[in-house]
């Protein structure tokens, strides 16, 4: 018994002792900042942090690396029990929500007294995105957009020396590939239903508000998004595009088999395509921006991408924004695409060679010029993932009418938004 | 010292000293959270309340008539049906028939083929999933390779709506009739062999032995297996979560995976819950039918 009381009591005074300390390197002028990242960034990013620390003695930064699949539930979690890091990175579409939620720090201040972070440094459509009501609230880390991807030796055959620039070309140049397909059971435009951005893009091109009246209500069933609509439902309904998408399961291989020859998809697929298509196949792709529904090439696209927040919260606001504009550094964006060859949002770091090398590259340079930002409301990643993904597929499949479907999902999207409205009436 | 106190003391103080640690954690972590979420399905709690607690609002039985307004809810109600009453009796069947065969006396290595059948209840469904969809691939799949031999035309079994949710409960079964299997098992090991003896010599044949000792005599053991099964199956979620995803056209969209997303995702708490309890009354409801019919069955 004894015994236990003296290890009880010794494991206090350690448990006294220990905390005495952390309260101690609080006190002093070291700044141990926390940063959260997603993905491959979040698994690369720890490589910069030494160098910052050199730079910077007395921060010490911990990089936690989440899964993007988790990331949305974790970091609400997190803002619940009030314990987000110190900075962290926010998929761009997400920074209205945690604005919303009060999360996050507004960084017009610190913009202005920075001689690193200005807002010219950057792409104008992705800028904005981090922008509401003319206040800064995220930096952008790295850009995301989507291009066409698609194959030149069958465009080529069907007559095309150069990509669709109309979506009238597009549509004429997917009819002529699949009439001279050897194969019959082919296919020219990929068009999955489970990612909302073509549809979402498309509706955009053509002037599409895709919300009204200061975002609360949904204005789907507006001329300019359903004549989109129609436009990408057709591809469907001639067998232009496969209907369903488990017929690709991988990618790689039914685009290097001509199954499919237009895919619009983000910059990640450009050292995937070459790794995975055949050797014999690697000249015969290439990327263009996306074709527009009038003259004015390219048409818009999604202005995508990754920013990086301070918390509303953090004790070390100061230290957390030094990293951020460490990581903002042309030549820290540039050491960081070498790693994960996420593309760089400070436009100076496109001048060097690894980009006027790279053929792929130009394409997403292009389009990065022409972006548009998504309606700026947190309760975008519902309306696109829940309603746009299942009306995409309903119309696919022909249960539904163009017509139907965006009646159903004004109807859908204005019970979305009924809070959005009662709390902008408060 | 301790024998002396626990004598001295009254009857209850006894029964709280070995009851109260467990009831102290099951309040905590079990009825609290339930009495919180019966609380919070009368709100419309979500993100923005979560940033504001003003921004919360009684609404009364809304998410509950919301939720009965809302197709998808039916359609999730439809196919969670679907699939306990196509995928409950053919699991039970199956867990019966592997126990039938494991029990006999003319297999040998029952060990190995206990083990092989139990083996899918032990592995991790995200892995198994990834094989499944190659096994359900319209072009390359084992399945339509399969079929093709007694002249089947390709399937599209996870796109097509039609084959969907059959492909998840062939899935399921698989997954799950292992566990049912060895509580079959069991109970035919525990039925006396003498009630066979007997039977065959007064001339019974197989079957009627089958129909007239087995099946009687398993009966409370079947009893708690399908309660158990349809409990289970009502809560079906991961497989259409990490196959379909719900789709094709919300085909395979179980409730508890409907409530998952509007939860969970979506943030949608107040309306998740309201499900939630939806789905218990289902779920009770169903239960107490099945006591009710077992016991006209016994009289």
């Amino acid at each position: 018994m004894k015994k236990v009381i003296a290890q009880l009591s010794f494991c206090f005074v350690l448990l006294i002792v220990l905390s005495g300390c952390k309260r101690a390197a609080e006190n002093s002028k070291e700044a141990n900042i926390t940063f959260w990242a997603m993905g491959v960034e979040g698994e690369t990013v720890s490589k910069l942090v030494p160098e910052f620390e050199k730079q910077n003695p007395g921060i010490k930064v911990r990089v936690l690396q989440i899964a993007w699949v988790a990331a949305h539930e974790k970091m609400i979690t997190a803002y619940a029990s009030e314990t987000l890091p110190d900075c962290f990175q926010l998929g761009n579409t997400w920074i209205p929500e945690f604005q919303a939620l009060n999360a996050i720090e507004p960084l017009n201040d610190l913009v202005k007294q920075s001689s690193v972070v200005q807002p010219g440094n950057y792409f104008a459509g992705i800028w904005d995105t981090n922008v509401m009501d003319s206040v800064f609230y995220g930096i952008p880390w790295y850009v995301d957009t989507r291009v066409l991807f698609y194959r030149k030796d069958l465009l080529a055959k069907a007559g095309y020396d150069h990509p669709p620039y109309t979506w009238a070309e597009l549509y004429d140049a997917s009819k002529k590939i699949k009439e001279q397909a050897k194969p019959k059971n082919v296919f020219s435009f990929f068009i999955p239903t489970n990612e909302w951005a073509p549809f979402i893009i498309f509706g955009m091109q053509n002037g599409a508000e895709l919300l009204k009246d200061n975002n609360c209500y949904g204005d789907f069933s507006n001329k300019k998004f359903k004549d989109a609509f129609d436009y990408l439902a057709r591809y469907f309904y001639e067998n232009l595009a496969v209907v369903d998408m488990q017929q690709v399961m991988n990618v790689y291989q039914a685009f290097g088999d001509g199954f499919f020859s237009f895919y619009i998809t983000g910059p990640w697929n450009v050292t995937e395509f070459q790794n995975r298509l055949p050797a014999d196949k690697q000249n015969a792709w290439m990327t263009a921006p996306l074709p527009s529904p009038d003259g004015n090439y390219p048409g818009y696209s999604l202005a995508g991408g990754a920013s990086l927040v301070v918390n509303a919260l953090s004790k070390n606001k100061a230290a957390a924004w030094k990293f951020i504009e460490y990581l903002s550094k042309p030549e820290t964006q540039l050491t960081f695409y070498k790693l994960v060859s996420s593309l760089p949002a400070v436009t100076a770091v496109w001048k060097d060679p690894v980009f006027t090398g790279n053929i792929y590259m130009k394409a997403f340079y292009d389009q990065l010029q022409k972006t548009k930002a998504t309606p700026k409301v947190p309760e975008w990643e519902q309306i696109v993932t829940q309603k746009i993904q299942t009306s995409a597929d309903f119309v696919s499949r022909r249960l539904l009418t163009t017509e139907q479907a965006v009646k159903s999902l004004d109807a859908d999207v204005n019970k979305i938004l009924e809070k959005r409205r009662w709390v902008i009436k408060q | 010292m301790g024998y002396k106190t626990i004598r001295n003391s009254t009857h209850w103080s006894a029964v709280l000293l070995f009851l109260g640690p467990s009831l102290a954690v099951i309040c905590c972590f079990f009825f609290l959270p339930v009495l919180a979420a019966f609380l919070l399905s009368f709100t419309d709690f979500d993100i923005y309340s979560l940033s504001n607690i003003n921004y919360l609002r009684f609404v009364g039985f809304n998410n509950y008539i919301s939720a009965l307004q809302s197709p998808v809810f039916w359609t999730s109600l439809k196919n969670t049906f679907y699939f306990v009453v196509a995928g409950g009796p053919l699991s039970v069947a199956a867990s019966l028939g592997a126990a039938l065969l494991l029990n006999s006396k003319f297999i040998k290595f029952k060990p190995v083929f206990r083990l092989v059948y139990f083996l899918p209840v032990v592995t991790t469904l995200v892995a198994v999933s990834i094989v499944w969809r190659y096994v359900y691939h319209p072009k390359f799949g084992a399945l339509n390779y399969l079929l093709s031999f007694v002249g089947v035309s390709p399937v599209d079994w996870l796109g097509d709506p039609n084959f969907s949710m059959p492909a998840i409960i062939i899935l399921a079964v698989w997954k799950n009739f292992g566990y049912n299997m060895m509580i079959f098992v069991a109970g035919l090991q525990s039925i006396p062999v003498d009630y066979y003896e007997a039977a065959s010599m007064e001339g019974a044949s197989g079957w009627q032995q089958f129909i007239k000792i087995t099946i009687p005599m398993l009966a409370p053991t079947t009893l708690f297996i399908s309660i158990i099964t349809m409990i289970g199956y009502f809560q079906l979620f991961a497989e259409p979560y990490v196959m379909t995803q719900g789709g094709p056209v919300n085909s395979t969209l179980s409730i508890v995976l409907y409530m998952y997303q509007e939860g969970f995702r979506w943030w949608n708490i107040g309306y998740s819950t309201a499900l939630a309890f939806l789905l218990f009354v289902i779920i009770l409801i169903g239960t107490l039918v099945q006591f009710r019919l077992q016991k006209d069955a016994d009289n």
